[in-house]
């Protein structure tokens, strides 16, 4: 365990940010810490925070100084802040400061703007570890736990780094907001955390997987757009953060297909080749390809729900004041201010049809990035169905349409079929056991979730790897599990 | 920046380049290696992500950065793979046969190949590689074109007076040096021959791993005898840090290490045939597919003269069983390798009988005949024909002979 006494906390934490030259920061962040660690400890079970898992650590930004792999206790984890190199000259790329120096300061004027988008950002970190906090007693093999685990404290990482900009600009409303963070709790009565998606418990490792990529994959957008924030400290916090969600996404993409590959192989052991005849599938201890597309119709839909509405001031705001860019600002070719562009969003006519119309594309920030984010995800569907194609079995993944079972902006709380067709309130009953996964399928699903933690070997319902973690050999002890 | 800009002419004399690639199947799209890319040479459209040959400049930014392990993928070919054939791809077209492949090794008029084959004649026919061993990159640098490389260290590893041996550690910076453990570098001496003519290279066996002398460093090391007017040798042997040295290679494409820890190695070896086994041990102690068991028998004079003495002996026992044989202890009877060979007979037959045993030998040529002489009585007393055991073990790519 840590020697929270003797801690040498310009050491134990990797910066590029001259820590021990910040007197004031560093003692806020002494403070923070001991709350921090006890939140971990109390989270993940006590067993696995005990086990050495080969994890890879930052220790700084350039491109070989932050892969570095070794056995780790999760609690000795090195928790580092680390923001991506300055970019000298860097303007505010967006807005109507555009071209104007980017700012090394918090602009008063956005003060209260930037706090709330950095909390929010902050506070989906923790949660999401909260919410995995179990799957480590199921896990299908030590590889995936490794990989579960190297999530965990990477999105620990992020609350770092989101809890550092806090404590070093935001002054004494900073610290509280940074105390929240641990005070919040996924799915918690009293405080829970601030957006829906993240107070779910992530029942199995197929929710997992889909939550990796799809939920992470909305953070990743968020983190692209921040990136692209006038605000500098932000932008090169969330710059490197980036090049680990990448691993977020591997983790998600992989995991999904692994599963696909699985049943589609198992499917082809046995002579079956209707992908649905579920029950014989089901029988042989694989997960049928329907139930992964209702996962994924699920998922996905939570996930853009996260964007927010599509026509929104406050994001117009954002955008505006140079405090959040687009995704890949730098590389779009117009005004950067948006004066008098417009863009397509999505509306109801008077007959309930669904069309796209034009709006101030000052307003439909959140919509563009929703767009941009279906595209992203679009892309790891089709290698998913690649795989399923190279099986040689007729199934083909889709997105769902974006109507279909939303929350949160101009479809809320109407009834789409996936096709985005309105319907009445009996043919959604009738239809939404074949396009959301139903207790029955949870249940399935958790009856398969059976730990596996022999080194080399699988979960039946799941392929192994292609390539190991740091191009290690199929049977790595990626964790060495406590034994009490 | 400060690596060389690569031209996208071939690196290699017979026209032949060393290519990155990425692998389609297992790349997940991030985009973190083309965000890395100092040179901006990793593009993507909305089927791949790819690798532009005349920009790509092998500083290697983009490997640990890459969360899937679809970045480390390299092809040595003939006519480089354009963007839009790599945005066309749904899997990686294999390693095309080049005609040095055929048999990069042994035979042809190639002088360097000449010398290798020299070296493994012991082998007593054509030499295999070890089936599950990585596949080896060779011939990337030559007297034409050499790669230069910086001296980072130069450390006496014997402390007999008449026996000066070295340990020498070369950086390549950003020019890719892509070994495998038991394949050898040429170093080109400094100064012209009688004609005028630049010097042949000398070959020294690498002594690290493939993940470098430092681990994760783009360097490696050789373990180098003075001899007495020996042209390279003394050249080598008193190089300074920060000296340059002209480099070949790498050669050799069957003196490797199987990737398979159910594998058995019986190493042999005197003097500086150690270097190819320091590079096998290390590879095991940094967690590599490696062999489960090697047993290793280093034969020399005193444990004055006999390289790596001190650090060897803290090597565990259960990475490397070693036999340490001195033929010159004062007041001790003189022992040679193939006379614990036979005081170990019963391990060694036992080895023998095991169709996971590779068997390999290295140092001077005068050791082969007492080893083998050795290895046919042990093969004999356990009813096998030692000729046609030795045939079959280096048709499976399991008995290894690299003699000077």
């Amino acid at each position: 365990m840590l020697d929270l006494v003797n801690v040498s906390y310009d050491t134990l934490i990797p910066n590029n940010v001259g820590l021990s030259n910040d007197r004031r920061v560093l003692k806020a962040l002494e403070k923070w810490h001991p709350g921090y660690i006890n939140w971990w400890s109390d989270l993940i079970p006590d067993n696995f925070q005990k086990s050495l898992v080969y994890l890879r650590t930052a220790v700084s930004v350039d491109p070989k100084g932050w892969a570095k792999f070794d056995y780790v206790k999760m609690p000795e984890y090195r928790w580092g802040i680390l923001l991506a190199p300055a970019v000298e000259g860097r303007t505010i790329p967006c807005g109507e400061h555009y071209g104007e120096p980017a700012w090394q300061e918090v602009p008063g004027e956005y003060r209260a703007m930037l706090r709330r988008l950095i909390v929010i950002q902050g506070d989906t970190e923790p949660a999401s570890v909260e919410q995995q906090r179990f799957l480590g007693l199921t896990a299908p093999s030590l590889y995936d736990m490794r990989n579960l685990f190297q999530v965990n404290v990477e999105e620990g990482r992020h609350l770092w780094a989101m809890v550092y900009l806090l404590q070093k600009y935001f002054g004494a409303d900073g610290r509280e907001e940074a105390d929240d963070l641990l005070r919040r709790s996924s799915g918690s009565e009293e405080a829970p955390r601030m957006l829906g998606a993240f107070n779910e418990e992530t029942p199995d490792w197929l929710s997992f997987f889909m939550f990796t990529y799809f939920t992470d994959r909305d953070g990743k957008m968020q983190l692209e757009a921040l990136a692209q924030s006038g605000f500098d400290p932000l932008s090169r916090t969330c710059r490197f953060m980036l090049t680990e969600e990448a691993h977020h996404m591997f983790v998600g993409e992989t995991g999904v297909g692994r599963t696909i590959e699985r049943t589609c192989q198992v499917m082809k052991e046995n002579g079956i080749d209707d992908p649905y005849e579920i029950d014989r599938i089901r029988a042989l201890g694989v997960i049928d390809l329907p139930t992964i597309q209702k996962k994924l119709n699920l998922h996905y839909t939570l996930s853009l729900d996260l964007f927010g509405q599509e026509v929104s001031t406050n994001a117009a705001n954002a955008f505006n004041s140079g405090i959040k860019g687009r995704y890949m600002e730098h590389r779009l070719d117009d005004d950067h201010k948006l004066t008098d562009a417009t863009y397509p969003v999505w509306d109801l006519d008077a007959n309930g049809q669904l069309i796209r119309h034009e709006v101030p594309a000052l307003t439909a920030i959140n919509m563009r990035l929703r767009d941009d984010y279906t595209r992203d995800a679009a892309g790891g569907v089709g290698r998913w169905n690649k795989i399923i194609e190279k099986a040689g079995v007729q199934f083909e993944m889709k997105l769902p349409h974006e109507a279909f079972n939303r929350k949160i902006g101009v479809f809320a709380n109407k009834l789409f079929d996936p096709d985005g067709k309105l319907l009445s309130g009996a043919e959604y009953d009738a239809g939404v056991k074949d396009w959301l996964p139903t207790h029955a399928d949870g249940d399935f699903i958790q009856s398969l979730m059976k730990p596996v933690y022999e080194p080399g070997k699988f979960a039946g319902w799941i392929a192994p790897p292609k390539v190991g973690i740091d191009n290690k050999p199929g049977d790595f002890e990626y964790v060495k599990l406590y034994m009490a | 920046m400060n690596a060389p800009t690569k031209s996208p002419e071939p690196i290699h004399g017979k026209g032949v380049v060393k290519q990155h690639l990425i692998d389609p199947e297992i790349c997940i799209r991030c985009y973190t290696c083309e965000m890395t890319c100092p040179v901006g040479a990793i593009e993507h459209d909305d089927n791949n992500v790819v690798v532009d040959v005349t920009k790509c400049d092998f500083c290697m930014d983009c490997i640990p950065v890459c969360p899937t392990g679809s970045i480390d993928e390299w092809r040595v070919v003939k006519e480089p793979y354009s963007l839009d054939e790599q945005y066309s791809w749904s899997e990686l077209p294999e390693q095309q046969s080049l005609e040095q492949d055929a048999s990069p090794d042994e035979g042809g008029d190639d002088p360097i190949a000449a010398l290798l084959a020299e070296a493994h004649k012991g082998t007593g026919g054509k030499p295999k590689a070890p089936a599950s061993a990585a596949r080896p990159t060779v011939n990337l640098y030559n007297l034409g074109k050499p790669a230069t490389a910086r001296v980072a260290g130069n450390f006496r590893l014997t402390d007999d007076p008449g026996h000066d041996v070295r340990h020498i550690i070369l950086d390549f910076g950003a020019q890719p040096m892509p070994v495998l453990e038991g394949q050898s570098v040429g170093i080109i001496p400094p100064g012209t021959d009688s004609e005028g003519k630049p010097h042949l290279p000398r070959l020294y066996s690498v002594s690290s791993p493939r993940d470098g002398e430092r681990r994760g460093y783009n360097n490696l090391s050789l373990t180098v005898k003075r001899e007495e007017k020996g042209l390279c040798s003394n050249h080598v042997c008193d190089l300074k840090i920060g000296d340059e040295v002209q480099v070949t290679g790498p050669f050799g494409a069957t003196f490797l290490m199987p990737d398979d820890p159910d594998a058995r190695l019986l190493l042999i070896c005197t003097g500086t045939g150690s270097a190819p086994f320091r590079a096998f041990t290390m590879r095991k102690q940094r967690g590599g597919a490696a062999p489960g068991e090697i047993v290793m028998f280093f034969g020399a004079r005193t444990p004055d003269s006999l390289p790596y003495f001190g650090p060897l002996k803290k090597v565990p026992e259960r990475v490397l069983k070693k036999h340490l044989v001195f033929s010159r202890i004062p007041g001790a009877e003189k022992e040679y390798v193939q006379d614990r060979m036979m005081v170990e007979q019963d391990m060694i037959a036992d080895m023998l009988n095991d169709a996971k045993t590779h068997i390999y030998i290295c140092g001077l040529r005068g050791m082969e005949q007492g080893v083998e002489e050795a290895f046919r009585s042990i093969a004999e007393s356990i009813g096998l024909a030692w000729d046609a055991t030795r045939d079959a073990m280096r048709e499976e790519g399991r008995y290894h002979v690299e003699t000077y």
